[in-house]
């Protein structure tokens, strides 16, 4: 085996074998799994608590009152706001709805008071005046004679299907730039994380390897490129595993939970009801999207995610190398110097997100051509469908600028390395690039 | 004999200094060499030019004749002054990985390894991480990682500093075994009674340039300044007729330096027809650290 291999196997093997690896690697699963169990069980907490409300109406007109619910008992009340204020004090109540006078059908808001000691938080507030709006608009539908069948008549969907010019092009479904921009997001916000994460760990280990004293024995006995490249490759892989795991993990313990766990009968009843009462629209609706996705080119697609993954990955994480080398004993001086990569690529997802917006911006196309955007920029516009052209160009500028890099870092990282104490300035670092070794 | 390790005119420049200075000295094979100096000398960044961690700007470096060319020589092995190990990798494992990059395939590292674990007593180490042991410890494990793949020439930077004095022991003897298979050891240092014990050939570098050098027996003979010291009995006193001066003397114990032109044996020969008992004679050789204090004083004099 050479060099750069051995080094390779070592950074990957005494990675993969460590146990805080296997850990973090099975659990993140189970992290994400608890944390979506979690999130799920805070948005769907329903204050069990019923408020009594008595409706006060002063106003004149024949509105009905809204129908109880699990949250609210309405009731109807004709003592006078006094009487119930003092009812609400002896606890028998929680609240007094006053209704003042409705001047008729030509009013476009109507304020109403409501008594109680206990705070009306948003959503209760949101429910009363959905409530009494649309007991107003059946109140003024029956005074203004309008017939509701008549009144759904004026709503009309709208659906743009976008057709090609060519003749020999696919015609796509109005579905296929929205699954664009949802995979697209998806695909750019994936690369965004690995390389801000793996990245970040090759500058740690660059930085360890300086802190354990270790660097001088392996530069005696490999260059100093070799060792760059071996961290970068082996953490690379040591990622590339993690991700393997984790996309057979995921949905392993997704089931594996629903199994044990499970939906209790009642729901899985209540959503075959639903599917079948879906009406035909909704089940064309799928058919299309599934047939949109069926459409894309995955092989294509995962080739040239592949490809970008790569040259953004090499690009990142040899800057992450260099600054791991140019860092002193402390690992915290490394903070000022990662701004420099970490602006590029946190600016690079918050352009991704405006070019799936508008894939055919100038933005867009600047930003998939520029290499430190284009690995998180051209994979989210892989789903639109670039031109041939583009994707090649985006590539060639990304290696090429990739390789540019690694020489660069190289130089910082070969010089670098064998700097003990402190930290190295920009000048000095700007020194090492230029000079020969 | 030709040289295992030759340097001509080595020259190396960092920012603003001139650390290395012109620098020329050879090692020949089978030897014990001290690379002296003092602190800032350029040991290190010589030391460093020789692993081929870094280029000289000028010069040449010649292993066994030929350019070191092939950058991270296999035949030479290093052990750097700022020592350390994976923490968190296993002895054995580690060991074996440095061997390996070193060139020696998977069943030669684990071979070697394990020969020299079994000489220093450590195999039961083999699965123990670095983390776990003691500084002591460690500094074996990284000299065993120095050794392994059996170099021609082993290049140690301060190998004793930290060392209790078995464990120095036990390195200095294993330096010596080296030597005596045939392998050079170049080792920088600045204790000089350990020049004294185990140095054949010495380089004094000051200021980035080679102040000194050659055999340690003929540097010791020309820094000899013809001091004798002879016991006597305790009231006795000497002429010495004009062969040599008092330098110093307390109750028959005198130190002299004899006149130039004439021999030890005359001095002898002039005090026993005298009739006096001598009960010891022995020239005082300059130890080293005298040599190297004025040496370098007289070189940043210059």
């Amino acid at each position: 085996m050479n060099k750069l291999g051995l080094i390779i196997n070592k950074e990957y093997t005494t990675r993969v074998k460590n146990k805080k690896f296997i850990l973090t690697t099975l659990l993140t699963p189970l992290g994400f799994l608890l944390f979506f169990v979690v999130v799920v069980f805070i948005f769907s907490h329903e204050s069990d608590k019923s408020y009594r409300v008595a409706v006060l109406d002063q106003s004149g007109t024949e509105i009905p009152i809204p129908e109880s619910n699990k949250r609210f008992q309405f009731s109807k009340a004709d003592a006078s706001l006094d009487s119930l204020k003092a009812r609400c004090r002896r606890d028998e109540l929680d609240a007094v709805w006053l209704l003042p006078r409705f001047a008729g059908v030509d009013v476009k808001q109507y304020s109403t008071y409501y008594y109680s000691d206990k705070t009306l938080d948003i959503e209760m507030e949101s429910k009363l005046s959905n409530y009494l709006s649309s007991s107003i608009r059946q109140h003024k539908m029956k005074v203004l004679q309008l017939d509701q069948i008549a009144l759904e008549k004026l709503n009309t969907d709208i659906l743009i299907d976008p057709e090609p010019v060519y003749e020999d092009a696919k015609d796509k479904s109005s579905y296929a730039s929205k699954i664009a921009t949802v995979l697209g997001g998806i695909m750019g916000y994936v690369i965004f994380f690995i390389i801000f994460l793996y990245g970040a760990a090759v500058m740690r280990a660059v930085t360890e390897e300086k802190i354990n004293r270790i660097v001088e024995v392996i530069i005696s006995s490999a260059t100093s490129t070799e060792l760059m490249l071996g961290k970068i490759i082996g953490v690379g892989l040591v990622g590339l595993t993690q991700i393997v795991i984790w996309l057979i993990l995921i949905p392993m313990v997704y089931l594996l939970v629903i199994s044990i766990a499970g939906f209790d009968q009642s729901q899985m009843e209540a959503m075959s009801a639903n599917m079948n009462s879906a009406s035909v629209e909704q089940i064309e609706d799928i058919e299309l999207i599934v047939r949109e996705l069926a459409n894309l080119n995955w092989i294509k697609i995962f080739f040239i995610f592949l490809l970008f993954f790569i040259g953004g990955y090499m690009v990142y994480a040899a800057l992450f190398a260099a600054i791991g080398a140019a860092v002193g004993d402390d690992i915290n001086d490394s903070q000022s110097l990662t701004m420099f990569v970490s602006i590029p690529i946190i600016l690079a997802i918050y352009i991704m997100f405006q070019c799936i917006k508008e894939p055919d911006s100038s933005l867009a196309l600047f930003s998939s051509m520029f290499p430190l955007f284009s690995p998180v920029v051209m994979p989210a516009l892989l789903a639109f469908d670039p031109p041939w052209w583009q994707l090649v160009l985006s590539l060639a500028i990304l290696f090429v600028f990739g390789y540019f890099t690694v020489v660069v870092a190289g130089r910082i990282f070969r010089t670098g390395i064998l700097m003990y104490g402190k930290k190295a300035s920009l000048k000095e670092i700007g020194k090492w690039i230029f000079t020969r070794q | 004999m030709s040289q295992l390790l030759e340097l001509k005119k080595v020259t190396k420049d960092y920012a603003q200094v001139r650390a290395v200075n012109e620098v020329s000295f050879s090692v020949p094979p089978s030897c014990i060499f001290g690379l002296l100096g003092p602190n800032g000398a350029g040991k290190t960044s010589l030391i460093r030019i020789i692993t081929g961690i870094t280029r000289a700007d000028s010069g040449q470096v010649l292993l066994s004749g030929s350019p070191v060319e092939t950058l991270q020589n296999p035949s030479i092995g290093y052990m750097p002054e700022e020592r350390g190990l994976y923490k968190k990798m296993k002895v054995g494992e580690q060991l074996i990985y440095l061997a390996r990059l070193k060139g020696l395939s998977a069943p030669e590292a684990h071979k070697a390894v394990t020969g020299w674990l079994e000489r220093f007593e450590i195999m039961s180490w083999w699965n123990k991480k670095v983390e776990e042991l003691s500084k002591g410890m460690s500094q074996k494990v990284q000299f065993v990682a120095t050794v392994a793949h059996n170099p021609r020439l082993i290049i140690l930077d301060e190998p004793f500093s930290g060392l209790d004095p078995i464990n120095s022991n036990l390195i200095k003897d294993v330096i010596i075994d080296l030597k005596n298979q045939g392998s050079s050891i170049l080792f920088s240092t600045h204790r000089m009674e350990q020049v004294e014990e185990l140095c054949e050939e010495i380089v004094l570098i000051n200021r980035g340039k080679a102040v000194l050098q050659g055999p340690v027996r003929d540097i010791r003979r020309d820094f000899r300044e013809h001091l004798f010291e002879v016991v006597l009995d305790p009231n006795d006193s000497i002429d010495l007729g004009g062969l040599a001066e008092t330098v110093d003397h307390v109750l028959g114990r005198y130190i002299l330096r004899l006149s130039k032109e004439r021999s030890s044996n005359d001095l002898l020969r002039y005090i026993l027809d005298q009739g006096k008992t001598i009960h010891s004679f022995s020239e005082i050789l300059p130890t080293f650290n005298d040599i190297f204090i004025r040496t370098v004083n007289e070189a940043n004099h210059e």
